[in-house]
């Protein structure tokens, strides 16, 4: 499946700018010749996986590709851009940080959901403290850690215990989801509200409870090239692989969602 | 001292030096918001971060002051195989990055850590995420910065004075509080400021092996770190106060304390 994932690159990679680019790039991608250079990425730390696996991907049809990546929380991030850091792409857990690079115009066209993303609540493997879902989390017995609520993940976790009508009190707020994923797979906390995507990158590190429809909230991840970028081709390139079904394809792997 | 002219190319190469220093302290104080600076002082984040640090740092420099002097003694008084290693080991931390420093805390004293298994299992004691475990991480950092400064102090006493006490009969105990103490005490002293200090800025172990939460781990470093993405104004002003006191210390010690280094 990986296999005709490649294959299909070039060609998907040539449609997906011609035919669904979410934005008017200045620099439109117009030969099929392969992407070269190298871009950082700055991307919400939950797209750890499946951005590195995507850049590996890339690489197979276009070896000359090389990406860095810089994961962290989206919050953190944006605030890195607009400080100067030398982004070339910006993937956001959420919209409000996405804006902020938005409001500084360091986006080169508008930004494009390019995936989403649900809550589970991570638990130790086999679920020991048999937590069944939210309201769980408020008993004194459960060791709760959650992202700081000026994160996206933090602030997602937080919305979803308002709508179960949960007060539940964290003995800390990490500075990002895969921190708070840590915090439950090292044993330290007995629960952590993350994404289902951070769930099933560590398989018997940690087992997911599910979050009923009425109390869940979907993250809907924006994407961007920054403005200033050194290699806008390349940049684009990674965006409009991400969009097409083949990125699409991996990121599903991953266990995200079609924006 | 001797004060003579530089050559041209060492004034220059220090001048770069001094600027590489004081320019992101120039950023800092540029991008301050001053007109506002005591309403984000005194916002409620900030006020616990200002109580919660002032408790950690200092009651990190109580428990460096309690077992890093005996420590120097030893490393000062005492031959015995291994004694370097052993230092090497304690002193470690002061250039270990102190994420690792955390982990390490982690697997040691954390719930499924080494020791921290027995102590949750056999006295109900759990560490991390509690004010005890950031003061913990806080003297893990900051405590070697005493043991030398104490160590040198040590090292550099006269001992006749010691020996005089114990040939007329003091007790080792009587020796050590009369006599060992006060003539150390400037070494004592600098080396608890500069732990105290150190202890006052740690970030990394804290946030690692204690976690974040406002009033309960949540320092100073971590507050700034924080509020950087909501808050940058409290974010600043923080820092400002981190670094003010910061050098207050210094220059308030100069070469006076700090020839131990």
């Amino acid at each position: 499946m990986r296999g005709a994932t490649a294959l299909g690159l070039v060609a998907t990679l040539v449609l997906g700018a011609c035919a669904t680019s979410p934005s008017s790039s200045p620099t439109p991608i117009t030969s099929s010749a392969p992407l070269v250079g190298s871009i950082t990425v700055f991307a919400g730390s939950s797209l750890t996986d499946a951005f590195k696996n995507a850049g590996t991907e890339i690489t197979k049809t276009n070896p000359d590709a090389r990406f860095t990546f810089n994961f962290g929380s989206s919050s953190t991030l944006a605030t890195q851009i607009t400080n100067g850091a030398p982004a070339d792409v910006f993937a956001s857990a959420d919209d409000a940080n996405m804006q902020k690079i938005v409001d500084a115009k360091l986006t080169d066209g508008a930004a494009a959901p390019f995936v989403s993303n649900r809550l589970q609540i991570a638990v130790a493997p086999g679920n020991p403290r048999r937590i069944a879902g939210l309201t769980d989390l408020a008993r004194p017995d459960v060791v709760l850690v959650l992202a700081a609520p000026t994160v996206p993940a933090g602030k997602y976790a937080l919305e979803a215990l308002t709508k179960a009508g949960v007060a539940a009190k964290p003995v800390s707020q990490e500075v990002d989801v895969r921190a708070v994923l840590n915090k439950v797979s090292l044993g330290e906390a007995d629960a952590g509200i993350v994404y289902v995507t951070d769930v099933r990158s560590a398989p018997g590190r940690v087992t997911g409870v599910d979050i009923p429809e009425q109390q869940q909230v979907i993250a809907r991840y924006p994407i961007a090239v920054v403005t200033d970028s050194k290699n806008t081709r390349l940049a684009r390139g990674f965006v409009d692989y991400l969009l097409s079904p083949a990125g699409q394809s991996v990121l599903a792997e991953f266990g995200f969602s079609k924006p | 001292m001797r004060s003579e002219r530089p050559p041209n190319l060492f004034a220059f190469l220090a001048a770069v030096g001094v600027a590489f220093f004081v320019l992101p302290l120039v950023g800092l104080l540029y991008r301050a918001p001053w007109e506002t600076a005591l309403g984000d002082l005194t916002t409620p984040e900030a006020l616990t971060a200002l109580r919660l640090s002032f408790v950690v740092s200092l009651a990190a420099t109580a428990l460096a002051l309690l077992l890093g002097v005996p420590l120097a003694w030893v490393y000062a008084r005492v031959a015995f195989r291994g004694r370097d290693i052993v230092r090497a080991l304690t002193t470690l931390p002061m250039i270990l990055p102190p994420v690792v420093g955390g982990v390490a805390l982690l697997f040691a004293f954390g719930r499924r850590g080494l020791f921290g298994q027995a102590l949750d299992t056999m006295f109900g004691i759990r560490l991390p995420f509690t004010t005890a475990g950031a003061i913990l991480a806080a003297t893990f950092v900051a405590m070697p910065f005493l043991v030398l400064t104490v160590e040198a102090g040590l090292r550099s006493m006269d001992r006749r004075y010691e020996d005089a006490a114990r040939t007329l009969g003091a007790s080792r105990w009587l020796v050590f509080r009369r006599v060992t103490l006060p003539l150390i005490a400037p070494s004592v002293f600098a080396g608890a400021v500069l732990c105290w200090a150190r202890a006052l800025g740690e970030f990394g172990a804290t946030i690692t092996f204690a976690g974040n939460l406002p009033g309960t781990t949540q320092t100073l470093p971590l507050a700034v770190y924080i509020a950087l993405e909501t808050r940058p104004e409290v974010a600043i002003m923080l820092s400002l106060v981190l670094l003010a006191v910061s050098l207050a210390i210094l220059v308030a010690m100069r070469d006076r304390y700090l020839r131990a280094f």
